[in-house]
């Protein structure tokens, strides 16, 4: 289709661009990232040294084990949050899901995996419930995930009532939580990292991703480029809810028993490590990889402080204190930023004189 | 002229006044409401018409009435306060800890006190969101986790229990007068005198503007952070009245007393009406949100409803009111648009 | 003029600037705005977009902190730090844009914050909706004033800011472009309003592209260039063509240099396109090689054509026709695919996901077909973007930049870029030069021109009449959301697209030509 370019650039068109106008360590350093994932081995190195029995066989077996669900609700909730929208409905699309498994299962002697299979479908749809609301009808993500967190979680309890279904039968029941070998790590991670490397493509490396990214940043301008907004949300919500299925079908073997209140208040716990990890609340960035970081540096914060003696609310004010920090520093560091010299007039400026530049300023004020 | 079908309607005030409540999104929740009261007195009359239903129907609402007025104010300005049922806990067991201590203290002084802890609490909230610019669902996760935590490392596996509470505060939580009880009269009063602040002055107003388009209120020169400020210090206020409430209802304070109501909070408000992003909405729909989400869990039982379905039907309640809200914002901008369109 | 001149000539004026300065990064919006308004005169400030006339207004308004100079209201030195500031001082501003609050009466979009109160601090509804009526009135317009502002019409939103403007009682009130989007009779109404004010002895800045106005209203004229002020005169010892040239400060005909280009087919058609209160029954056809303007008023309802066109909006009636295949409508992407690209008005919310690099946002429409099995990579990005960016001669230090840091005119470069790397058959581009400085602008209108040349399809729209009877080669009018004109190059003047721009609705259907 010659005709349909009329302008090709020219092969010998004199300008070139650099494709980065910061070196490759400081884009590798001087993130958000860079400081969870940091902050992760520095909160961990400090508890192998100083906390009785940090460094026991089974204290990163039991961490992996508990937070497996957090962590695998994380991975769609970050790719929600960077599009700008939020789902609270999660933990109960969990609960819900862990009740169909045990229905199923204890009740209607079906197998795992085919519980487990009819329990992801249902999980996905509920997501998709989700999502044709706010991609579609154009509902703040907001108000109908807080409504189908309660009618989720009310599907549950219709579900299962006042009766805790146990005694889930087979080895299956035991495989997710059984180790690798003679490793520290429980099978479950396996499906984690397998989803995790997914997402992560997903979200980095292809082309749905960069529309992610600029829904997030921007739907309207997204929405002129010919990104398909609504479609790319009703997806994003229906993974959600496949992975919280499936973190549903884990939570339910894992304890070999449902409950209603299984899972309840997790979604907070998600969206307190996916903040953590460097996603803006307000959508548009974020790395997949920091989400990871946040939530085990919420992990072995939790673990740690468990060995150290202290209850469970410690790591409440944490996650808290974390939380609005984080969230803080990330919206005022870069308006103190904006009020330092231009540096991002020039390269040159970039390169060479920012420590200059800062000096200036203050001495200026 | 593309103005002239814009005139002013002819209409008198009555009618008009008429056309606004026969036309409200507070109506549509009244003839529910109604409706499920009908319902359950016709399966069981004692729903109503005894002296221990009269009673529940009009008791069982006061905290969640509390809660989702100050939500509410919140609401209308953009934001939204999690820290709600944090807040309430909280002056749940300080009203137990100040009656443990100085068992004849005045109800008065301990409500007061209830407030107070309250507007502190609201009032660290909206220093960080109106400051830092920063979104209040975060900052409010945040200080909800911190503050029920800070309760569980102070409470333990403690309760306060019956004895901890005097007599006569007790008493206050089921007292009556004239068959209505106290602490929905004072509710009541609250949610009239918000709704008339919101209605009449001038401060009330800018809260709508200032939800509507934040951006438009900035370059217009409202004080809008002293406004949402002042939202979230009444907000918090609201929650440790409801604490107060709370301790003299169910006397009975622990480290879960509250935990999870903030969502119901919201919930009655949205069904009320008011927009999840503000600017519209009234504190009289997020009363009857709250009347309605309290009815429907006792009265689904009632209507042969398992209460296991509770939560179910009440989610699908709030998914249907902002349906409902969607479908009438677009007709009714659609009819604004035809009327300037036939000029 | 008034003839006790001398006697004003005296007196305090009203606002006085002296080389205020304004930057926002790396963009200076105004280097050196000078502007001396005195008490009882209505002063025009003119300048092409880009000026700074616009930044000069919002320092004015207290929206934004000037980084250096002078600033004295009634002599005295201030500084506003919020609109609140400037409007206890006595400033009141009518933006270029109207910002209501949508959820509100229209009454109370104009008193909010200072309501009429009757007893006990209550708000006095009543007062409040008769003094909204005694100002509508003055204005010579009916809008309800108990209606929710949601929904109004341009016209109808700017007649609100202008009522609210009047009602604060202001010493100085500055007018931003107030009539961009009003009809003969409504500018008449506000300029009877300007001079009652001004014989009262207050202060009014106005700013307009149109000279008729100026020249009509104003007493004293300022020209701003590039962001500097360039001269003051009285409007009765100057004319048209002296502004003009301290404007643009170069001949205007080579800021326009349109050259023939041979037409060819009929690329775009569209037929009886028609969307409930925006447009009814629009049709027309674009060639290959020709330039097709959309002149009107703001919110006669061009842009909305556009959108509906390249499927941003859905519409109720019509089709769209490409190279002869139907067009769906709703989806931009399927217009994108069929061969039209479109750069919309708003450059910072819609054509450039402003917070997101350079290499991305030219790579933006392309990027589906970089990746490589499925993946694609920064590296791949910036390979695509590069040429674009070169063939355009953006000016960034890296690919990486982000599109907020650069100034509007390489912004625009960068949308344009996005586009023609997707080898477009058609191009819609709306208000190409909008915030654009004059160097740029000139640039744009020669690739414009290129583009044609090489064979493409061109609707541009643009609010500046100079430009589209400079670029187009056939000039459509719309007014009303419906279109009124088609008038060809060569019998384009101001005067017959003005007028077909503000024709009203039942003549304009009575003469539409058929195209």
């Amino acid at each position: 289709m010659s005709t349909a370019t009329p302008v090709a650039p020219a092969a010998a068109e004199s300008r070139t661009y650099a494709a980065y106008s910061r070196s490759l360590l400081a884009r590798l350093l001087l993130n958000r990232e860079a400081a969870v994932i940091a902050a992760l081995v520095v909160v961990f190195v400090y508890a192998l040294g100083n906390v009785q029995y940090f460094d026991g066989p089974l204290t990163i077996y039991n961490l992996l084990k508990e937070y497996a669900p957090i962590l695998l609700m994380a991975l769609p909730m970050t790719l929600i949050i960077v599009t700008g929208e939020i789902d609270l409905s999660v933990a109960s699309t969990l609960g819900a899901s862990a009740a169909i498994t045990g229905v199923l299962v204890v009740d209607h002697d079906l197998s795992v995996p085919s519980a487990a299979v009819v329990a992801i479908v249902v999980g996905a749809l509920l997501g998709a419930l989700n999502g044709f609301f706010v991609a579609y009808v154009g509902l703040p993500s907001l108000a109908v995930t807080i409504g189908s967190l309660a009618l989720y979680r009310g599907l549950a309890e219709g579900l299962i009532q006042d009766k805790r279904i146990s005694g889930f039968p087979g080895a299956l029941r035991t495989w997710p939580t059984e180790r690798i070998g003679d490793t520290q790590y429980p099978n479950i991670i396996i499906p984690i990292i397998v989803l995790a490397v997914l997402f992560g493509l997903l979200l980095h490396f292809t082309s749905f991703g960069r529309s992610v990214f600029e829904i997030g940043l921007s739907d309207e301008a997204a929405h002129f480029s010919g990104v398909n907004v609504a479609r790319t949300k009703l997806i994003l919500f229906t993974l959600s809810g496949a992975v919280a299925a499936l973190a549903g079908v884990y939570v339910a073997l894992k304890s070999n028993s449902v409950a209603t209140d299984t899972g309840a208040g997790f979604e907070l716990k998600v969206i307190a490590g996916v903040l953590l990890g460097g996603v803006s609340i307000f959508g548009g960035r974020g790395a997949l990889h920091g989400v990871i970081a946040g939530v085990l540096l919420i992990a072995v914060l939790n673990s740690a402080l468990q060995l150290d003696g202290q209850g469970s609310e410690v790591i409440q004010i944490i996650i808290g204190l974390l939380l609005v920090g984080s969230v803080i520093a990330s919206n005022f560091l870069p308006r103190i930023r904006a009020l330092l010299p231009r540096r991002a007039v020039t390269p040159e400026v970039t390169s060479k004189t920012p420590v200059n530049g800062d000096h200036t300023r203050k001495v200026a004020q | 002229m593309s103005t002239s079908t814009l005139a002013p309607s002819q209409e008198s005030p009555a009618t008009r006044a008429l056309h606004t409540v026969l036309r409200s999104r507070e109506l549509a929740i009244v003839i529910v409401l109604g409706l499920i009261i009908l319902l359950a007195t016709a399966r069981r009359s004692s729903f109503v018409l005894s002296a221990d239903g009269w009673r529940d129907t009009l008791l069982a609402p006061s905290i969640l009435l509390l809660l989702a007025v100050g939500q509410m104010v919140v609401v209308v300005t953009r934001n939204v306060d999690l820290s709600v049922g944090s807040t309430l806990g909280i002056t749940a067991y300080v009203t137990g800890k100040i009656f443990v201590a100085n068992p004849d203290i005045s109800v008065i002084v301990v409500f007061l006190a209830g407030l107070a802890v309250g507007a502190v609490i609201g009032a660290i909230n909206g220093v960080l969101v109106t400051l830092f610019k920063v979104p209040a669902l975060v900052i409010t996760l945040g200080t909800m986790y911190v503050l029920r935590g800070a309760l569980t490392r102070e409470v333990g596996s403690d309760r306060m229990n019956a004895q901890d509470y005097p007599a006569h505060f007790e008493k206050l939580g089921t007292q009556q007068v004239l068959t209505i009880p106290v602490l929905t009269i004072i509710a009541l009063v609250v949610v009239a005198a918000v709704g008339y602040y919101l209605h009449t002055a001038r401060g009330g107003r800018e809260l709508y503007a200032i939800g509507s388009d934040p951006d438009a209120a900035d370059l217009y020169g409202l004080p809008t952070g002293r406004r949402v400020l002042g939202a979230f210090v009444l907000c918090g206020a609201l929650a440790g009245l409801a604490g107060v409430f709370s301790a003299a209802r169910y006397a009975t304070a622990f480290s879960g007393t509250g935990s999870g109501i903030e969502l119901q909070a919201v919930a009655a408000v949205v069904i009320g009406g008011v927009a999840i992003f503000g600017g519209s909405g009234t504190v009289w729909g997020a009363a009857i949100g709250a009347f309605l989400l309290v009815t429907i869990n006792r009265a689904l039982p009632i209507l042969g409803i398992s209460e296991f379905w509770q939560g179910a039907v009440v989610g699908a309640l709030i998914i249907g009111s902002i349906v409902l809200d969607r479908v009438l914002s677009i007709r009714r901008t659609h009819q604004l648009v035809e009327a300037r369109d036939h000029a | 003029m008034p003839d006790d001149e001398e006697c004003r000539e005296e007196r305090t004026p009203t606002l006085q600037l002296r080389d205020v300065a304004k930057s926002f990064g790396a963009v200076a919006a105004l280097r050196s705005g000078t502007l001396e308004v005195r008490p009882g005169s209505i002063h025009a400030l003119v300048g092409e977009n880009g000026a700074g006339k616009s930044t000069l207004v919002k320092i004015v308004a207290g929206v934004h902190r000037r980084d250096a100079g002078e600033f004295r209201l009634l002599g005295e030195p201030v500084d506003f730090g919020s609109t609140a500031e400037s409007k206890a001082a006595g400033v009141a501003v009518i933006y270029q844009e109207p910002t209501l609050f949508p959820d509100l009466s229209v009454a109370e979009n104009i008193f909010m914050g200072r309501h009429p109160r009757g007893r006990g601090r209550r708000i006095d509804r009543t007062r409040m909706y008769a003094e909204s009526h005694a100002l509508f009135a003055r204005l010579g317009v009916s809008i309800d004033p108990r209606r929710v502002a949601n929904g109004l019409s341009i016209a109808d939103q700017q007649l609100i800011e202008i009522a609210k403007a009047i009602s604060l009682d202001a010493k100085l009130l500055v007018m931003d472009e107030p009539t961009a989007a009003l009809s003969g009779n409504e500018v008449a109404r506000l300029f009877a309003v300007a001079r009652s004010l001004r014989d009262e002895g207050r202060a009014l800045v106005f700013i307009s592209h149109r000279f008729d106005e100026v020249f009509d209203l104003c007493d004293t004229v300022t020209v701003m260039r590039d962001g500097a002020y360039v001269s003051t005169a009285r409007v009765a010892e100057t004319t048209e063509a002296e502004i003009v040239a301290k404007m643009v400060g170069r001949e205007v005909a080579e800021l326009f240099p349109k050259t023939p280009a041979p037409l060819g087919d009929v690329v775009l058609e569209v037929r009886g396109l028609s969307s409930a209160g925006e447009f009814h029954d629009v049709s027309f056809q674009v060639r290959a090689g020709e330039i097709v303007g959309l002149a009107g008023l703001v919110g006669a309802g061009r842009s909305e054509i556009a959108r509906a066109v390249f499927g941003v909006d859905g519409y109720d009636e019509g089709t769209v026709t490409l190279d002869g295949r139907v067009v769906p409508k709703g989806s931009p992407r399927r217009a994108i695919r069929a061969g039209m690209a479109f750069v919309p008005e708003d450059r910072r919310q819609q054509g450039l996901v402003i917070e997101s690099s350079v290499a991305r946002n030219v790579s933006a429409v392309i990027r589906g077909g970089l990746a490589r099995a499925g993946l694609l990579t920064a590296r791949a990005e910036n390979r695509a973007a590069g040429p674009w960016a070169a063939r355009l001669q953006v000016k960034t230090s890296a690919l990486d930049m982000r599109a907020a840091t650069m100034s509007g005119g390489n912004q625009q470069k960068v949308v344009i870029a996005k586009w023609l790397a997707t080898g477009p058959r058609l191009l819609i581009i709306d208000e190409p030069t909008r915030g654009i400085d004059v160097g740029t602008k000139a640039e744009v209108h020669r690739l414009l021109s290129d583009l044609a040349g090489q064979g493409l399809a061109i609707v541009m729209i643009s609010s500046e009449l100079p430009e589209v009877l400079g670029m187009a080669d056939r000039v459509l009018v719309v007014c009303e959301g419906r279109i009124t004109a088609d008038i060809a190059r060569a019998d384009a003047t101001p005067e017959n697209v003005m007028a077909a721009a503000t024709r009203s609705t039942s003549t304009a259907t009575a003469t539409k030509e058929p195209v």
